[in-house]
């Protein structure tokens, strides 16, 4: 029970002391919490992995006390800001949502506590080790960006202090979120990391940023008012608040938790960002890279499904299960094709980020046991890959000033290294035999047993080749090689470097490793729930497993090829060119080539794949709520 | 009795050493077809292992040496696809196997500068998303009839396959249309000698890594055909005829029909694997839930 209490306190602690220190001792805090939280994240895998479930009675009794005022004052807070920004739609959902909170705890609950606060399972292991791994590595990443973010753009205001404070009270709430059995303290957790989403969005404090700032928390309270209310069902349901244990839930059948399931549910749907909340996360890119990489791609919109992952039993072969699976359905195939028509190199990945999770939210949607497993997988693969794409891009955007695609023409040539760190990357992200093709693969496998498959098939079919298009051509694009680039990666400090080389290893080490993530975990997990469980065949994955030696045997060629070859020009059509690319045009001026990939904005443009997927998943989403409202009636 | 790992193991072999010979003679009757059809005489059977012979003679030429390493894996893992086919494996794995081998293609366009071979690149790729949607859709069919994904279970099932799925084997060839580069989907390289972005795709090779590219296409033509032979598995005599017809039909419709641009290409061939390919396989769906339960 302490190493849980650890992981949720410790990071509150750095927080503080974050507040209060100077630039160089950070640094050095920073750096060994880091240390602390990863190996405390390994020792809880190595402690738990063989146990099953295991419940923690915290004895605490203030704890919820405490809580319900951290989450008042909070409130102030934002109706403080919403004020004085004018956003008064963000206003009207703080009143509202307080309301309701208070209603909750003063008018139905004021007299109970449920006891089994924490647990800790499988599941909470896989999360709690993202976060607490490239959690970790992604706040010292931050150290050195944060610095050179801040010599570029002078005119923003340094509160560095404030950004690290936020970086571990989020940590301390992303573990609360995956041992939390209690709703109420998954609540309370919940609308912490909505908070430090919020805050670190508008972090530069430009009229954009607080703009999207405030759309993020728009719509994640909008998920909070539906989380609260599923707890004001259940605690009209049953007053002596066992149900408000995340088990007892769970556990308690269709009839009693399909309600509170859907509208939690729902709640994650607008911390993942699916169709029609997806606008948030695509604003929040505005915030400075870690930011994105932690909450934006691997932590913070993962509770989202992690939530319906866990509701996951209960959504099971249900029409409302089948509804949310197919708003994540929706989302992965309109999302993916919107990336297609993205320059920006953070767009992409966001997009490419709210596809991902909506494939999660399919699959833990529909629910049967394979596609379980098939969630979870995606689950990890995403993160590791998804983090380590948002730092490349955030080194390259801090030496080279820009984050547009069309500008890392030759990045092969001028930072060699990150470029093949983001080959790797993005290999991870669609190629086989990486994590992300693994998924899809099972998924397809998973698809074809459930009711009504085929429709998911065929998004994943349809869906899974934009995937290819829009990565391919930005590894086109940093892969070619153009004349007279120089070298200028030399100036990226050294503790970037390590957390860029250790992602990398794990993007490769968990494709080699997942045999044994999939035995010890996952499929544990699955059994526990629906006692059969699911794995690919042995034969397949030694096939895989060739494949990636394969792989990274195949560079070692470039040795047996280093001589022998004549080096020419590129073809250009037999006109007379320069070295550095430049070609007599007409009139015989001289012009200079450059080359652009396909956007297809006709086909894949925002706006309008954006409306479309707006109204299909609002469409969606109302469906789900007339055939609620049927069930409370 | 020969144990099955140790058939699969030698099914891989016999593919891995006999596909470029038997891919290099469909390229050589091809040409030979189609000069007959144009009123030519073609050039003799043979003729493409002359020239691929060649072009591994000729100086080694490169704009960067990193073509080395795309070409080369092409061409690995296109072998690797079609070993894992022939061996009986997982239609999904292969088919996942050959996306990759194609990814090296682009790249190893992408890789040298030139607008030609870019366009080239960019082309490809579009040809690949036009074509994978159908080529999963293939499989799944093929699951919901054998309930299999292995191709030697599919093979082995004797299930007349091409009567449950007609619709998704016209999809299919509508696929093989656009990976044997013929008209009207030749769009980023094409065999005839008028290909209005040079040689699109492979421009900037030449050499040896032409000529591994080439071999490279042999493997793929066998392997191609191969699935069309899954459909007809259940008669092997029917299902070589299948193949010629359906190899011969490809040649007609190259000689007969011109190039048309990429977004007609994306459009009809997802609106073929929309159509046909979804609505056959819907239909599977609903007869095995409705009729055999």
């Amino acid at each position: 029970m302490n190493d849980l209490l650890f992981l949720i306190g410790f990071p509150v602690i750095i927080a503080i002391l974050m507040l209060l220190v100077k630039d160089k001792v950070r640094n050095y805090i920073v750096i060994i919490s880091a240390f602390a939280l990863g190996i405390a994240s390994l020792y809880l895998l190595v402690t738990y992995f063989s146990k099953n479930t295991v419940f923690f009675d915290i004895p605490f009794e203030p704890a919820s006390k405490i809580m319900v005022i951290i989450e008042i004052l909070l409130a102030v807070y934002i109706l403080y800001l919403g004020i004085k920004f004018k956003k008064y739609f963000t206003v009207a959902l703080i009143l509202l949502q307080a309301g309701l909170l208070l209603f909750l705890e003063m008018g139905l609950i004021s007299d109970i506590n449920p006891v089994k606060n924490l647990f800790i399972d499988q599941l909470s292991i896989i999360m709690a080790l993202i976060v607490g791994i490239i959690g970790s590595l992604i706040c010292v990443y931050s150290l050195g960006y944060m610095e050179t973010y801040h010599a570029r753009h002078s005119e923003i205001k340094d509160r560095r202090k404030l950004f690290f404070f936020i970086f571990f009270v989020f940590l301390s709430a992303m573990f609360g979120i995956v041992f939390s059995n209690n709703l109420l303290w998954v609540l309370f957790f919940w609308e912490i990391t909505t908070i430090c989403s919020f805050v670190l969005i508008g972090y530069s404090g430009t009229p954009e940023a607080t703009n999207n700032a405030f759309l993020a928390l728009s719509m994640n309270l909008l998920g909070g008012v539906a989380f609260i209310a599923a707890l004001i069902y259940i605690a009209m349901l049953d007053p002596s608040g066992k149900l408000f244990g995340l088990d007892t839930l769970i556990g308690s059948g269709y009839a009693i938790a399909i309600v509170p399931a859907v509208l939690i549910c729902f709640a994650g749907i607008t911390k993942a960002a699916l169709m029609p909340f997806s606008s948030w996360l695509v604003g929040a890119m505005v915030a400075p890279t870690p930011v994105s990489a932690l909450l934006h791609s691997s932590t913070m919109v993962k509770a989202g499904v992690y939530i319906i992952v866990r509701f996951a039993p209960v959504l099971a072969l249900t029409t409302e299960g089948f509804i949310i699976a197919m708003v994540g359905a929706v989302t992965f195939l309109l999302a993916s094709g919107i990336a297609i028509s993205q320059s920006n190199a953070k767009k992409v990945l966001a997009y490419s980020t709210i596809a991902n999770l909506g494939l999660i939210v399919a699959c833990a949607g529909v629910g049967t046991y394979n596609l379980m497993w098939v969630a979870i997988l995606l689950i990890i693969f995403h993160a590791i890959a998804k983090s380590l794409l948002f730092l490349c891009v955030g080194t390259v955007e801090n030496r080279t000033g820009s984050k547009n695609i069309e500008d890392m023409g030759g990045l092969i040539v001028r930072m060699p290294k990150i470029a093949m760190m983001m080959f790797i990357g993005m290999a991870g992200m669609f190629l086989a035999p990486f994590g992300m093709v693994i998924s899809k693969w099972a998924a397809i496998e998973a698809f074809i047993t459930a009711p009504f498959g085929l429709i998911f098939i065929a998004i994943l079919a349809f869906g899974g080749s934009f995937t290819v298009f829009y990565w391919s051509k930005w590894m086109g694009k940093i892969i070619s090689v153009m004349r007279n680039q120089e070298v200028i990666e030399g100036t990226v400090k050294k503790e970037k470097w390590a957390v860029l080389y250790v992602l990398t290893g794990l993007v490769v080490g968990v494709c080699l490793a997942f045999p044994l993530i999939s035995t010890y975990l996952i499929e544990p997990f699955i059994m526990n729930i629906y006692g059969v469980t699911t794995r690919l065949s042995q034969a397949n994955f030694a096939i895989m497993i060739m494949m990636i030696c394969l792989l990274l045997i195949m560079p070692l060629s470039m040795l047996f090829y280093r001589t022998g070859s004549k080096h020419v020009s590129p073809y250009m059509g037999g006109r007379t060119t320069e070295n550095e690319m430049r070609f007599s045009g007409t009139f015989g001026t001289m012009r200079e080539l450059s080359l652009s990939n396909y956007y297809m904005e006709k086909y894949f443009g925002e706006d309008k794949v954006f409306y479309i997927g707006t109204l299909l998943c609002w469409g969606l989403l109302l469906i789900a709520g007339i055939l609620l409202a049927g069930v409370i009636l | 009795m020969i144990s099955e790992p140790v058939l699969s193991l030698v099914n891989a072999i016999l593919f891995v050493l006999l596909a470029p010979l038997a891919g290099g003679l469909i390229a050589g009757i091809d040409r030979k077809v189609t000069a007959r059809m144009q009123g030519r005489v073609g050039p003799p059977i043979l003729q493409p292992f002359y020239d691929v012979g060649k072009l591994f003679e000729k100086e080694n030429m490169v704009v960067t040496v990193t073509q080395h390493f795309y070409v080369l894996s092409y061409l690995v893992f296109m072998v690797v696809a079609g070993a894992l086919f022939f061996s009986g494996g997982d239609m999904l794995l292969v088919i996942f196997a050959f996306t990759l081998s194609h990814i090296f293609l682009v790249l190893g366009a992408y890789s040298s500068y030139s607008p030609y071979s870019h366009i080239g690149a960019e082309r490809e790729l579009i040809q690949i998303i036009a074509y994978e949607p159908m080529i999963i859709f293939t499989a799944v069919g093929m699951y919901m009839v054998t309930q299999s994904f292995n191709v030697s279970a599919i093979v082995n099932s004797g299930i007349p396959i091409i009567l449950y799925l007609p619709g998704v084997f016209i999809g299919y060839l509508m696929v093989l249309t656009i990976k044997l580069r013929k008209s009207p989907f030749d769009l980023s390289t094409s065999h005839h000698a008028h290909q209005e972005i040079v040689k699109g795709v492979t421009t900037d090779f030449s050499g040896s890594n032409l000529g591994k590219i080439e071999i490279a296409h042999w493997y793929e033509y066998v392997f191609l055909l191969g699935v069309v032979y899954l459909f007809f598995g259940f008669n092997p005599v029917i299902a070589v005829a299948a193949i010629i017809v359906a190899y011969f039909l490809e040649i007609l419709i190259d000689n007969t029909i011109s190039r048309v641009k990429w977004q007609l290409t994306l459009r009809s061939a997802w609106l073929i694997a929309g159509t046909l390919g979804i609505v056959n396989l819907g239909v599977l769906y609903y007869l095995k839930g409705v009729i055999m339960p």
